[in-house]
């Protein structure tokens, strides 16, 4: 009886030894696992790889964007520039007479052909056409010569083409110089038609 | 000896309150011909504008104290200050120093029969004036007399009453006594010169006595106001003003704080007034071309008085109103022309020169003081209508321009820069002399318009 109790224990012992050997074997696999791990991590890096490249592309893409928009913006101001240039020229830009003269000069028509141009390229601007006049000649003289430079270069702009409604005049005479020297070149600077924009 | 004829008056004064004066004519019962020795000869009276025109000589006297305290020695000698002033100003009269008198009717007496004349005559004193003053109360009374010393005759006496603060006044219309009595004028003694003066950069009218006293500013537009006229009462001015953005006539009732504004698109500019009439002349451009018009005050047209394309500016009207002068560039430069309202014809009055304008017509008609511009020099010439042939009354002394008569024509205030390149309002006789500076004033003034005497309240 006592042999059978000690046969029984090998038994148990070899079942055991069995179930050792199979676990041993399980063990392989878990050596593969860790190639697996290895492939996640590449994965991983592809993929923060890729990302980087997908931002660096947009950030590219932001960029070529961006300058796009600042070139617009570039090229708005610089047209804004340009406006306002061509609004300053047209205010600043005086039309100069003859001594004692209110008909138009050449110069005098190429500067108003360029006034026209601008005229009509701005529909809604209403204008004041001052007439000036140096400080020769009496006060109440110079009041109707400088009307009458005012008229003639509101009729010269009608017949360019701007609508009377938008033109309107008024002479200072000699109340309003710009230059107050008792110098030729003085008198030929007050001596004019100046636009101002209403 | 001497017939007293009393006269009482009314002279209610635009700018005072109901100052009553009581004007008492010592000497009457003829009319006097004053004739002034060395010119006698055609005239009864002196001949103001005549260029040769030597002064005759006037010694005015200490005046009398009636009640012989400070006060009135003080006013009597305010008095005195202010008379020989007034005398002085005119261009045919000169005080004389008082250091050669040789008696004083201050103490011998200042009436008729109480002077002796060999002591004036022998010192060359054609004419002169004795004084008396009581002050009472605060109220003053001046007697004073003018004598022709040669002739032994009293051509004046008044007395005048009223507040210290119108001692002024009185010694201004005795003073005009003198001016209708030498002359036949009223003289400049009761006239004011408007004018334009800037301030703050501004320019506003202004108006002051006839000796540059008594400075009122009368615009406060702080805009661009010019061209003040008178009208022949010297109630309205007219002037031009941009306080509406652009030149346009105002026309104020000074005493009575109305008037109106004529704005006709364009300018409106140049007024002058119809003499004795609420009318007036002003250049408008609201056809486009600058004519002068006539208008109601309202602004009404009665008559378009020019007719030509170009310039038309600057109208005066000659003394009786039957004639206007004006500027106009229709022969291509500006030109002083006359048109007669009966004929309706333009003559053309100047051919020196290739700018002519602001035309002033002198109150004996006779004559047009206008401007002359040649080589940049702006200059006042003076054409006598029977002529033809202008006579330059300034010259090489800066920029000389509009020149306005005085009401006896004595005078020509005008507006000069030969103070340091700066605008200030001088007056000279109509000869051309004696240029002196009319007011001190900051800032430049232009454009001074003298206004008639108003004789009636003489």
């Amino acid at each position: 009886m006592k042999n059978r109790v000690w046969i029984n224990l090998l038994m148990a012992i070899l079942v055991a030894g069995l179930f050792l050997t199979a676990s041993c074997a399980k063990k392989t696999v878990v050596t593969d696992a860790t190639t697996i791990e290895d492939q996640e991590k590449a994965k991983l890096e592809a993929d923060a790889k890729a990302k980087l490249e997908a931002d660096a592309k947009k950030e590219a893409e932001r960029i070529a964007q961006q300058k796009l928009v600042d070139q617009m913006a570039n090229d708005k101001a610089q047209k804004e520039a340009q406006v306002l240039a061509a609004k300053k020229r047209f205010v600043n830009q005086d039309i100069h007479f003859e001594y004692d003269s209110s008909q138009l000069t050449a110069m005098a028509k190429t500067g108003l052909k360029e006034k026209a141009v601008w005229l009509k390229a701005n529909p809604s601007v209403i204008v004041s056409i001052e007439g000036h006049c140096d400080e020769r000649g009496t006060t109440e003289y110079n009041l109707a010569l400088g009307d009458r430079r005012a008229n003639t270069v509101k009729s010269y702009m009608g017949n360019l083409g701007v609508a009377a409604y938008r033109l309107k005049t008024i002479s200072y005479g000699e109340e309003m110089p710009i230059d107050s020297g008792k110098t030729e070149s003085a008198f030929r600077k007050n001596r004019r038609a100046h636009f101002a924009i209403n | 000896m001497v017939s007293f004829t009393m006269n009482k008056r009314y002279c209610s004064w635009h700018m005072v309150n109901k100052i009553i004066l009581y004007t008492l004519f010592y000497c009457l019962g003829l009319h006097l011909f004053f004739l002034v020795p060395l010119y006698a000869r055609d005239y009864d009276y002196i001949n103001v504008t005549n260029p040769f025109l030597k002064k005759t000589p006037v010694a005015v006297t200490d005046f009398k104290t009636f009640n012989g305290h400070a006060e009135e020695l003080n006013i009597g000698k305010t008095a005195i200050g202010i008379l020989k002033e007034a005398l002085d100003f005119t261009g045919y009269l000169k005080t004389m120093n008082p250091v050669a008198f040789l008696s004083n009717p201050a103490e011998s007496g200042i009436q008729l029969g109480q002077i002796n004349f060999r002591d004036w005559t022998g010192i060359g004193a054609d004419l002169l004036i004795t004084g008396g003053i009581s002050e009472v109360d605060g109220k003053i009374t001046l007697k004073l007399r003018l004598f022709d010393t040669f002739n032994t005759k009293l051509l004046i006496g008044k007395i005048y009453t009223g507040p210290q603060s119108q001692v002024r006044k009185m010694i201004h219309l005795f003073c005009s006594e003198i001016s209708y009595q030498l002359t036949g004028k009223w003289g400049i003694f009761n006239s004011k010169i408007a004018f334009v003066s800037t301030i703050n950069g501004k320019k506003e009218i202004f108006s002051c006595d006839f000796d540059g006293h008594n400075i009122k500013q009368i615009t406060s537009h702080k805009s661009i106001s010019l061209s003040p006229s008178w009208s022949s009462d010297g109630k309205w001015l007219a002037y031009v003003s941009y306080a509406n953005g652009k030149p346009d006539l105002f026309i104020k009732n000074l005493e009575e704080k109305r008037g109106s504004i004529i704005n006709y698109k364009g300018m409106n500019i140049s007024p002058d007034w119809m003499p004795g009439q609420k009318k007036l002349a002003a250049a408008l451009s609201f056809s486009g071309d600058q004519e002068i018009y006539l208008l109601t005050l309202k602004g009404e047209i009665i008559k378009r008085i020019t007719k030509s394309w170009g310039i038309d500016v600057s109208p005066d009207f000659s003394p009786d109103g039957k004639k206007i002068v004006f500027s106009s560039k229709r022969s291509g430069t500006p030109q002083i022309y006359i048109k007669d309202f009966e004929s309706d014809r333009p003559i053309r009055l100047t051919f020196n020169g290739k700018n002519n304008t602001s035309p002033a017509w002198s109150p004996d008609g006779k004559k047009i003081a206008y401007v002359g511009i040649e080589d940049n020099n702006i200059d006042i010439f003076v054409m006598p209508l029977d002529t033809g042939t202008p006579v330059q009354l300034t010259m090489n002394q800066g920029d000389n321009e509009d020149p306005s008569w005085s009401p006896d024509g004595s005078m020509l205030a005008f507006t000069t820069t030969r103070e340091g390149g700066v605008s200030r309002i001088f007056v000279m006789n109509a000869s051309g002399s004696d240029p002196r500076r009319l007011l001190s004033l900051k800032g430049r003034q232009t454009q001074p318009d003298w206004s008639l005497s108003k004789g009636t309240e003489n």
